[in-house]
C-alpha cells in the first residue's frame, strides 16, 4: 500500500490503494468520478483517455502510484460551471456521439489534439489523430465533424485574443 | 494483476540494489508493453522499479555526427524533436509512427529496446543506424544487442542508459502495418552511413525478431535504387506466419518494405 496524492481537475486527491493500482481505478473507485471510461482495458480504446500533466494518456495502463504528486484533468474538469468547453460544445452540435461510452475519451484526446496543433487540423489529420480512439458505433462522421469545428473557433478565439 | 510493490529510485545505484536486493523485479519506464502484460497475469514481478525519475535516463542531444537519446525519453519526444528531424529524419517518423498518440505519450525507447518485441519498432533503428547501447556497466554494438525475440545482451539488473545512434548519410524507414494492432507486420530501416556501408534492418517479420538483411545491403551499397533490390527474395522459412499473415506474405512484404525505404530515403513511409 501506498499514500498517493494526485491533484484531480484542480483538486489535490490523496487515497491508501495498493501499487498495484490503475490511474484509472484510482480516478473512478477511490475519488468517484466515474465520466473516465474503461472499455477495453488493454491499451487499444482510448475510453480511458486523461490528461496526466497536460497530456492524453491512456488511464487505464498507468499505475496511480506512477502518477503520484502528478497533475490530471478528466472528462469532469472541462466544463467551467455550466458552460461546456469548446470541444464538449462542438461534440454537442454535431451529434459526435451515438452511444456516449466513448465520448470521454474522444473528448479529451481531441481537446489535447487541438492544443497540440493550435488548432491548425485537417479532416486528415484529426482521423490519423484519432488512431487510439475507437467508437463502437462508429460515429467517426460526426467526431471528426465536431473537432474540425471547435479546432476553428480555438484559432479563431486565439487570433482574436492576440489582436 | 497481482499485488506488487512499487520504487521509485532517483539514481542508477539505488535501482541496481533494489534490483539486486529482491528476487523477483522488474524495472518499469513507459508501462505500455509491461502494465498489459501484468494486467493479463503474464508476469507477476513482486517488485516494480519504475526508472524514469533517473536523471541519466532522460533528455535527447546531438552532435555533429551522434543523437543521443536517453532511454526514458518519450516516443513524442523523439517525434517532435527538431535537432533530430534535421539530423535523421526517419527516426522522427518513426518515433511518430508508434502505437497511438497517448502511447506515445508514454512510451519510452528505452523500454522498447530492450524489450525486444519482434513487432517494434525502434530496434530496426537501432540496427540499422549501427546504434551504440549504453548501459549501467557497458557499452554494446546493436550488432550484438539484440539476441532473440524478446532476448537481448541485457543481463537480468543491468539498465539500458542511453542509446547513440549513428547519424547517416541518409535513412529511410518504410512500414506495412497490422489494420487492427498497428503493429508491424514488416518494416524495414535502410540507411547509408557515411563511410559508405548500407544498412538493412528489418522488424515485424523475421522468426527471430529484428534482423539485418545482408543480401540487400550489399546489392545497395553498389546501387542505393529499389531496381537494386529487383528478384532479391527471403527464404519464407525465416519468417513469422501466423493469423495475420503467413511466412511467404511476411517474406515478399519484406522485399516490398524495403523497396519502399529505399525509394523514400529521408523520410518515413507508413502504410
Amino acid at each position: 500500500m501506498s499514500q498517493v496524492t494526485i491533484t484531480i481537475n484542480g483538486k489535490p486527491e490523496t487515497r491508501e490503494v495498493e501499487d498495484r493500482t490503475l490511474l484509472v481505478q484510482f480516478i473512478r473507485e477511490h475519488v468517484g468520478l466515474t465520466g473516465t471510461h474503461v472499455g477495453c482495458d488493454t491499451t487499444q480504446c482510448g475510453a480511458c483517455t486523461v490528461h496526466l500533466d497536460g497530456v492524453a494518456v491512456k488511464s487505464c495502463t498507468v499505475l496511480a502510484v506512477a502518477a503520484d504528486g502528478a497533475a490530471v484533468t478528466t472528462i469532469e474538469g472541462l466544463a467551467e460551471g455550466g458552460t461546456l468547453h469548446p470541444v464538449q460544445q462542438a461534440f454537442h452540435e454535431h451529434h459526435g456521439l451515438q452511444c456516449g461510452y466513448c465520448t470521454p475519451g474522444m473528448i479529451m484526446a481531441s481537446v489535447d489534439m487541438i492544443r497540440r496543433h493550435d488548432g491548425v487540423l485537417d479532416e486528415a489529420t484529426v482521423r490519423h489523430e484519432l488512431e487510439g480512439n475507437i467508437c463502437r458505433c462508429t460515429g467517426y462522421h460526426n467526431i471528426v465533424k465536431a473537432v474540425l469545428d471547435a479546432a476553428e473557433k480555438h484559432r479563431a478565439a486565439h487570433a482574436a485574443a492576440a489582436e | 494483476m497481482y499485488a506488487t510493490t512499487y520504487h521509485r529510485p532517483k539514481t542508477i545505484a539505488e535501482a541496481v540494489a533494489l534490483y539486486e536486493g529482491s528476487e523477483d523485479a522488474s524495472y518499469l519506464s513507459g508501462g505500455h508493453t509491461l502494465i498489459p502484460a501484468l494486467k493479463n497475469r503474464l508476469a507477476a514481478p513482486q517488485h516494480l522499479i519504475d526508472v524514469r525519475a533517473i536523471p541519466e535516463l532522460s533528455g535527447i542531444a546531438v552532435t555533429a555526427d551522434r543523437v543521443v537519446i536517453g532511454a526514458a525519453t518519450r516516443h513524442a519526444a523523439v517525434a517532435a524533436c527538431e535537432d533530430v528531424k534535421a539530423a535523421i529524419p526517419a527516426l522522427c517518423g518513426l518515433a511518430g509512427s508508434i502505437g497511438d498518440v497517448q502511447v506515445r505519450h508514454m512510451g519510452t525507447i528505452g523500454g522498447s529496446t530492450a524489450n525486444n518485441d519482434p513487432a517494434a519498432d525502434y530496434p530496426s533503428a537501432v540496427l540499422s543506424l549501427d546504434a551504440v547501447v549504453h548501459t549501467d556497466r557497458r557499452v554494446l554494438a546493436a550488432d550484438d544487442f539484440f539476441q532473440g525475440l524478446y532476448t537481448t545482451a541485457l543481463a537480468p539488473g543491468e539498465i539500458l542508459v542511453r542509446i547513440e545512434f549513428r547519424i547517416p548519410e541518409i535513412a529511410g524507414y518504410a512500414k506495412f502495418r497490422n489494420p487492427a494492432s498497428r503493429y508491424s507486420m514488416a518494416a524495414a530501416f535502410v540507411s547509408r552511413h557515411r563511410d559508405g556501408k548500407v544498412r538493412v534492418a528489418i522488424t515485424g517479420a523475421g522468426n527471430g525478431g529484428v534482423f539485418r538483411w545482408s543480401e540487400a545491403e550489399e546489392r545497395l551499397a553498389d546501387d542505393l535504387t529499389p531496381a537494386a533490390l529487383d528478384g532479391l527474395a527471403l527464404d519464407p522459412s525465416l519468417m513469422m506466419g501466423d493469423m495475420h499473415a503467413p511466412a511467404d506474405y511476411r517474406a515478399h512484404l519484406v522485399a516490398v518494405m524495403s523497396r519502399r525505404a529505399v525509394e523514400n530515403l529521408g523520410r518515413t513511409y507508413i502504410l
